[in-house]
């Protein structure tokens, strides 16, 4: 053998020696990104060759792709190479009692409201017999499956029901969309499926659910869902109890479909580690999220209240396709300390009689910076298209800053675009009558807040607004001096 | 892709006009001689730019790479006379000042009875002057606008006002800045300073024209407009040419203390016109209003893009924009606000509304509030919509035709702009003028 072969056999050995397969065994990928990783992760979750397929088509093309740098945020540049992508699910510690519970995060959950057996389980405390986690679980599960409605985690779907997943996946965020959503489409690891067939109305929040089963929230969630005909169904993501979690860069995807009057409501209450009060740590959460009104009257609306991530930037969208159908974004961002947000939404309307409201409402505290970025586009065949926005920011100190960047783009005379914003502070008027009839200072800013943030909370199911109201009130602890 | 590849050709033979126009007339400005220096090489760096350009989003300037321009300079010479822009005028008693592609035409000028304290004159002969020294191109920032710099490479003319202190010109000033064409297509650079000391009052009109053989031309115009403290500068722009002409504006404004300034700009000539307001309040308890209306028909494009900058508290601004936009004319709006982080107690408005007449026409609006501060009260508000039909059924139910009854609806919802304007003579002058318009 000739040295040339020699060394070309080395090196077509050496892909075997630290090749994928090797690595099947272990539970952890290694630091960075590169095709072997995405085979790996794929390999690990056991897909089907067309999901690898998909997979690496996205990472080739985010290969292509540069970090967009025009939101208004800064964050020290993140190196995609020192990322673990996969990693095997971790087992918290099991407490025996809530006793041993971190008091911090004990209080909060006593502020806000959580049911001891509730707090038990989000603490991970061994569950007594009581509730039976599991049965509770199939019980669920049982009677969603009785209407024929498939709600289950993505890796369980691929297999489950891959017609579905073929057919939907990447249709309203292609892998092509942006930087953060090819990384998603490369990299993804798990997240939820929910099929809601034909007509159906699904009985219940999926979020009830959802809570109980607490699911591994992964660092590359992806989120598909799809309501047939007619359908209708309410689902929340996130937890308003606070989530402490390892990982600093959140890159999700969430996808709805709405066929012909189906209708999706989707509510978040986002509260990741928003990082110490000089700004250190904290969680980066780049989301795209997108849902599509496919079909003639159907609906899709986002309520989203933001009050943790170091760095939150997303923008829920609808693109408004079937005549007649409505979208909607009702959004609460708070930041306190060094937090920054860069969040709104897009209404983009292609049919006829389309038509989109935006409540936005901003609070910034400490030396956070606030913004709302958002577009509606109205195209040349929207025909009497209709939108209204409305934007507020609200200021509790002289350091931080709320911004508005909205883009009304409209193509057509029959159309009517209404947008509005205001930015102000906590009128001193306000807090000088409340303390007049006994109210402390923190807690009127509370009640002004909540009073100001009252027309997102109202479209939350009712629990949650509870505890959003809670939870506000909580994140804006110590911003008033 | 064929975007960015015109505009590189454009920017190729617009860079050669700069290198060409230096070596020829580098020195013809002396005292400005070092900043022109600059402004060329950073218009080489910078280019024509494109839309991938935020700020140049919604507009797209590929037609400069339609033809080749060629840059006016010192030895062209005026041909216009008096007579020839006498209907130029707005009022009867307007000091009336013309300067024909880029250069100040003493000849055609008329105006005889300047008041005490008032000083007009060619910014040629004045540039060595150590007032207008100490302020010409130090406030348009070329650093990160190409077409400022541009402005500023090619400069050799232009129009210098100065008011004295406590000297008040309640007459108008007019400049009427006319495009002369023969045949050719011009890239003509306007340079306007002017200078309002304490406590003077002064009235500002500019108003743009073409004349001659209507070739394509782009009209670059930068206007510096100092006010010093308690001072009061009332400004209207008009802007008037005719489709073949690319212009675009950039206005600087910079207010000391408790001055004052208003500003109307009223576009309904030029195929594509692009204004760049930019009103720095950068002392306390200044007043800033700033009024823009927009009239497109056929293909135009005209875009207003202004930046209200709150320095320091106590100050209050106000801006209405608004736009009827027919054929396949495109509107774009954008309205930065930004209050700093000292301006505490800012009062800063913003409000536009637009009319899409047309199913081709297009609009695109970008308000846009950046707050720094906390203790301020600031809104914007952006409409596009259609007359309303309720206003036109009362018309109708009136014996008020369809027609005639959209007609008074548009003429209202544009004069509204005009009946900000605080001298009467003028705001009568320009309505006939926007009827005009609207009725053509």
């Amino acid at each position: 053998m000739s040295e040339d072969l020699k060394i070309l056999d080395e090196v077509t050995n050496s892909e075997y020696k630290w090749g994928f397969v090797s690595n099947i065994e272990s539970d952890n990928a290694p630091k960075g990104l590169s095709e072997d990783i995405v085979r790996f992760i794929s390999a690990k979750k056991n897909e089907p060759e067309w999901l690898l397929e998909y997979r690496l088509k996205a990472y080739r093309h985010w290969l292509t792709l540069t970090e967009p740098t025009w939101p208004n945020v800064s964050y020290p540049k993140i190196d995609f190479q020192d990322i673990i992508y996969y990693s095997a699910p971790k087992a918290k510690p099991t407490l025996n009692s809530l006793d041993e519970l971190d008091p911090e995060i004990k209080s909060t959950f006593d502020k806000l409201g959580i049911s001891l057996e509730e707090q038990k389980r989000l603490a991970n405390v061994a569950v007594d017999a009581v509730i039976d986690s599991v049965s509770v679980k199939t019980t669920f599960r049982e009677s969603l499956g009785e209407l024929g409605i498939i709600f289950s985690s993505f890796s369980e779907a691929v297999h489950e029901h891959p017609e579905l997943i073929k057919k939907y996946l990447g249709s309203v965020v292609p892998y092509t969309d942006n930087f953060y959503a090819a990384l998603n489409a490369a990299v993804f690891s798990d997240g939820s499926f929910c099929y809601i067939p034909k007509g159906v109305r699904c009985p219940m929040e999926l979020s009830t659910y959802f809570r109980i089963n607490s699911a591994g929230t992964g660092q590359f969630e992806r989120t598909l869902i799809v309501a047939d005909e007619g359908a209708y169904v309410s689902y929340l993501e996130g937890c308003t109890a606070p989530m402490r979690d390892e990982n600093q860069l959140h890159a999700a995807v969430v996808e709805i479909v709405s066929h012909e009057e189906a209708t999706v409501k989707y509510s978040t209450v986002q509260n990741w580690y928003p990082g110490d009060k000089d700004g250190k740590g904290g969680i980066f959460n780049f989301v795209t999220k997108r849902g599509i009104c496919l079909g003639n009257k159907s609906k899709i609306s986002w309520t989203q209240v933001e009050t943790g991530s170091a760095i939150t930037w997303k923008y829920p969208s609808v693109i408004l396709k079937g005549d007649n159908s409505v979208g909607e974004f009702y959004s609460v961002a708070v930041t306190n300390n060094m937090q920054q947000a860069d969040t709104g939404t897009k209404m983009i309307h292609l049919g006829k009689n389309t038509s989109s409201t935006i409540i936005s409402k901003g609070i910034s505290g400490g030396r956070s910076q606030n913004s709302y970025r958002g577009l509606v586009k109205i195209a040349k065949g929207a025909v009497n298209a209709r939108n209204f926005s409305q934007c507020d920011s609200l200021l509790l100190g002289d350091q931080c800053g709320a911004h508005t960047f909205p883009y009304l783009e409209v193509n057509n005379k029959s159309s009517k675009v209404e947008h509005e914003a205001t930015t102000s502070k906590v009128g001193e008027d306000q807090i000088f009558y409340c303390n007049q009839r006994g109210i402390s200072t923190e807690d009127a800013v509370g009640l002004i807040v909540n009073g100001y943030c009252k027309e997102v909370f109202n479209q939350l199911p009712m629990e949650f607004a509870v505890e959003a109201q809670k939870l506000l009130a909580i994140s804006l602890e110590g911003s008033v001096g | 892709m064929s975007t960015s590849t015109l505009n590189n050709s454009s920017a190729e033979s617009f860079t050669q006009a700069v290198d060409h126009f230096r070596e020829l007339y580098g020195n013809h400005l002396p005292a400005q001689k070092s900043l022109q220096a600059d402004a060329a090489a950073v218009f080489i760096q910078l280019g024509i730019p494109t839309t991938k350009h935020e700020e140049w989003k919604y507009t797209s300037l590929a037609v400069l790479a339609k033809n080749t321009y060629r840059s006016v300079n010192p030895s062209d010479n005026c041909s216009l006379s008096k007579s020839d822009v006498a209907s130029l005028a707005l009022t009867n008693d307007t000091l009336l000042y013309v300067i024909e592609n880029g250069k100040f035409n003493a000849s055609a000028s008329n105006a005889n009875a300047l008041p005490k304290g008032i000083t007009v004159g060619s910014l040629a002969e004045m540039a060595g002057d150590a007032r207008v020294q100490a302020h010409l191109m130090k406030h348009a920032d070329f650093s990160d606008e190409s077409l400022v710099a541009l402005n500023t490479a090619l400069t050799f003319d232009g129009i210098v006002i100065i008011a004295d202190a406590k000297t008040e010109c309640a007459t108008p000033i007019q400049i009427a800045v006319v495009n002369n064409t023969a045949g050719e297509a011009l890239n003509i650079p306007v340079r306007i300073l002017v200078i309002a000391e304490k406590n003077a009052i002064v009235n500002v009109t500019e108003t743009h024209h073409s004349f001659g053989s209507k070739s394509p031309v782009l009209v670059n115009v930068v206007s510096e407009v100092v006010i010093a403290e308690q001072a009061r500068v009332n400004y209207i722009k008009l802007q008037d040419e005719d489709q073949n002409t690319c212009h675009v504006n950039y206005h600087k404004v910079n207010m000391a203390r408790d001055s004052y300034q208003h500003i109307s700009t009223l576009t309904w000539g030029g195929g594509l016109v692009r204004n760049n307001l930019n009103i720095r309040l950068d002392d306390v308890n200044c007043t800033s209003y700033l009024n823009g209306l927009t009239i497109a028909k056929d293909y135009q494009v005209i875009d207003h893009h202004t930046v209200v900058d709150h320095a320091m508290p106590n100050c209050y601004s106000n801006e209405l924009y608004k736009g009827i936009i027919d054929g396949h004319a495109q509107g774009v709006f954008n309205g930065k606000i930004f209050v700093r982080k000292d301006a505490q107690k800012t009062n800063a408005f913003q409000s536009n509304k637009n009319v899409l007449l047309s199913d081709d026409a297009s609009m695109n609006a970008k308000p846009q509030l950046e707050i720094f501060a906390d203790d301020v009260k600031c809104s914007h508000g952006a409409t596009t919509g259609q007359i309303d039909e309720e206003a036109l059924f009362y018309l109708r139910a009136r014996g008020i035709g369809e027609v005639s009854g959209r007609a008074l609806l548009n003429h209202a919802f544009a004069a509204d702009v005009i009946e900000q304007i605080p001298d009467e003579n003028l705001k009568s002058a320009l309505l006939d003028r926007l009827t005009a318009r609207l009725n053509a």
